[in-house]
């Protein structure tokens, strides 16, 4: 029996027993799949369903499938979908009430009780459930995200190759994978095969990996992972400086930036909806036309929409300028004060889905850089 | 509005090709309990039967594209408790609003055989600038789940739930993948409202505005996006020029390729 800790080798030809395992211990399975010319999340069946032999070539606001050159299952870097959506999905309702003889009656939707595991979880993929976690926590513990969650089976992918658009070293989130995951699993091409070094997370995975043909990991494997980790750490497409980044965006409030970032921005919500860990929904009533029942659904809703800021008489966040700075002062300063993490994980979904290619990375570096004396900003050294 | 009050409904034609009248015929699996709850007294186009005003609620389709048009919509608004606009044609001017650009005595003289036969307005207005419009639906067609919200809305008495968001948002909620970013399609996605669902995104095709600009639309930064993506100045004033033409935000869009990017 594989315990904790355990590292173990799986040969490319055992690859496919992993899926059946996952499928025998009662998991659907969900991963990455090729559909409209990106890779995305979704069901996984058999191995053919895996983009075998493809990776991405991004940038702001570009992302292009492109063929590689050797048979890798998980050559590719994040790409428009985040395993938000399997614990938050995007549209979801949250109860029925009918009307009785006196009053009404409310249902909370049954869960759904089937467990997923999910394949290929990349480090700061799992850095971000980890914010999700904190979010969905606390005094208003969402029930439904918990309760997925709980059933939640992790396969983590360490990266074998960085993005133009990832940063997940300036965030302490990747590439290398440190925790929060069940099996975990690096893809070694080259000399020796093509083969995967498998990492025992939990117990729930040793019981899965006990039903794949494996043998223990060799002197080579751990030091050809590790350096696989380190060459991806070497090739991030971008990088941010945090230092004092919390202290930074609150005082710069008036900086001449964000008016130049607002004459670019849609207010689209693109980058927030690609965002792993943007939480932010509204609900719904939706009664029955003749008002027997209605039904309470939540939905994705976005701090760039004015309607998200509406208080009677109308939006306290009207300019487009006042949403962004929103946006990004939440998500790497004020997270820290609500959540005790920050809201980024530097996975660069928001620089490559947003249709005018706006970079964060850029923003944050032009905020700190001080406005000409006449706008001077408070605070400022 | 009480429920044992069955609201009087209304549905007024103008200039327009009587699409967004289909999609309230199109409610089928719903038409029998709409017809339960609400009394059709005005639907030329689902029966003959006309009863006399006034309504508690007017759809209102079409564009006002003659003078006749711009008196009759004043009765109908005065015989009308809620007026509700429906489609781009009554909400922004139409296709038709093309003439607002042109030279109409010249199209006349073109198009017709008789052209005296033909008196016209030079331009195709939205409702809303003859008459107080109480809610607008968007769309070339209106979308059948918002003409619902609306109804059940009426019905209950509470405000319905039309967001001005971006198609973008509707697009990314249904597991699309973006045709802009992924394949280099252009796309008005980022300055349209939202309400159709994002279909054209689902078929792997631009949205092209027939929900006309969301409410802080920003094509000054599309654009030139598109641009990027190879389209011409004549191609960019083309695509924010078709059924919401004339919606303030398209039309400055349109404007603004005509003089050019500096
Ligand atoms: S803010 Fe951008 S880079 Fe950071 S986690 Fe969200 S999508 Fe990724
Ligand atoms: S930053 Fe980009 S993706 Fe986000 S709302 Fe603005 S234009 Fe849209
Ligand atoms: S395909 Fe169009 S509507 Fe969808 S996210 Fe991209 S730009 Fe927005």
């Amino acid at each position: 029996m594989a315990s904790v800790g355990d590292r173990r080798r799986i040969d490319r030809g055992s690859f496919p027993a992993l899926l059946a395992a996952l499928r025998s211990e009662g998991y659907r399975v969900l991963g990455p799949t090729l559909r409209d010319a990106a890779i995305v999340y979704d069901e996984i069946t058999t191995e053919a369903d895996l983009p075998i032999g493809w990776t991405d070539r991004q940038g702001p606001g570009t992302y292009r499938l492109e063929r590689r050159n050797d048979g890798a299952l998980f050559g590719y870097t994040v790409g428009p979908s985040s395993w938000k959506r399997q614990l938050f999905p995007a549209r979801e309702r949250l109860w029925t009430a009918r009307r009785t003889g006196e009053g009404f009656e409310v249902a909370p939707e049954p869960p759904d009780e089937r467990p997923v595991a999910i394949l290929g979880a990349r480090a700061c993929e799992i850095a971000a459930i980890a914010v999700t976690d904190r979010v969905f926590d606390g005094a208003h513990r969402d029930p439904g995200y918990y309760a997925r969650r709980g059933r939640l089976f992790v396969v983590a992918v360490q990266c074998g190759q960085a993005g133009a658009t990832c940063f997940c070293t300036s965030m302490n989130t990747g590439p290398g994978v440190t925790g929060g995951f069940d099996l975990s699993l690096t893809e070694i091409l080259g000399p020796g095969g093509h083969r995967f070094l498998a990492v025992v997370g939990s117990e729930a995975g040793g019981r899965v990996l006990d039903r794949v043909p494996t043998v223990p990991a060799g002197d080579e494997d751990g030091p050809a992972a590790e350096a696989i980790v380190a060459r991806t750490a070497a090739s991030m497409g971008r990088s941010m400086d945090t230092t004092g980044i919390r202290e930074l965006l609150p005082s710069r409030p008036e900086h001449p930036r964000w008016e130049v970032v607002a004459r670019r921005c849609l207010a689209c919500t693109n980058c927030t909806m690609v965002c792993p860990t943007c939480f932010c929904s509204t609900t719904e009533e939706v009664p029955s036309l003749d008002a027997e029942q209605v039904e309470r659904w939540r939905r994705w809703d976005s701090c760039f929409n004015s309607q998200f800021s509406q208080l009677h008489g109308g939006s306290v966040r009207q300019s487009t300028q006042s949403r962004y700075r929103q946006w990004l002062t939440h998500k790497l300063s004020t997270w820290h004060d609500q959540f005790g993490t920050s809201g980024c994980v530097g996975c660069g979904r928001c620089i490559t889905w947003c249709p005018v290619g706006i970079d964060l990375t850029e923003e944050v570096a032009a905020i700190r850089t001080p406005a000409p004396t006449a706008t001077a900003p408070r605070g400022t050294p | 509005m009480a429920a044992a009050h069955r609201p009087r409904l209304a549905v007024w034609k103008f200039a327009s090709c009587d699409g967004c009248q289909l999609s309230v015929l199109d409610l089928e699996d719903e038409l029998l309990a709409i017809a339960d709850r609400v009394e059709i007294a005005n639907f030329r186009e689902a029966s003959s039967a006309v009863a006399e005003g006034p309504y508690d609620v007017s759809l209102v389709e079409g564009s006002i594209t003659t003078a006749e048009d711009a008196r009759r919509i004043r009765e109908v608004r005065a015989r009308s408790r809620l007026l509700v606009t429906i489609g781009a044609c009554a909400t922004a001017g139409g296709i038709q609003a093309l003439r607002n650009f042109a030279d109409v005595e010249e199209f006349r003289r073109i198009v017709y055989a008789r052209p005296e036969y033909i008196s016209t307005l030079t331009t195709s207005t939205p409702i809303r600038e003859h008459v107080a419009v109480d809610l607008e639906l968007r769309g070339c067609p209106i979308s059948k789940a918002q003409l619902l919200e609306t109804i059940s809305a009426i019905l209950t008495d509470r405000a319905p739930n039309i967001p001005g968001e971006s198609v973008c948002i509707e697009c990314k909620r249904r597991g699309n993948v973006c045709v802009l970013v992924a394949r280099g399609t252009p796309c008005l996605g980022p300055v349209t409202q939202a309400g159709c669902g994002a279909i054209c995104p689902a078929f792997h095709r631009g949205c092209y505005g027939c929900f006309g600009p969301q409410d802080t639309p920003n094509a000054a930064s599309l654009s030139p996006t598109l641009a990027a993506l190879g389209l011409s100045p004549g191609e960019i004033q083309r695509f924010y020029r078709t059924f919401n033409a004339a919606a303030p935000a398209f039309r400055a869009a349109a404007d603004a390729e005509a003089r050019g990017r500096p």
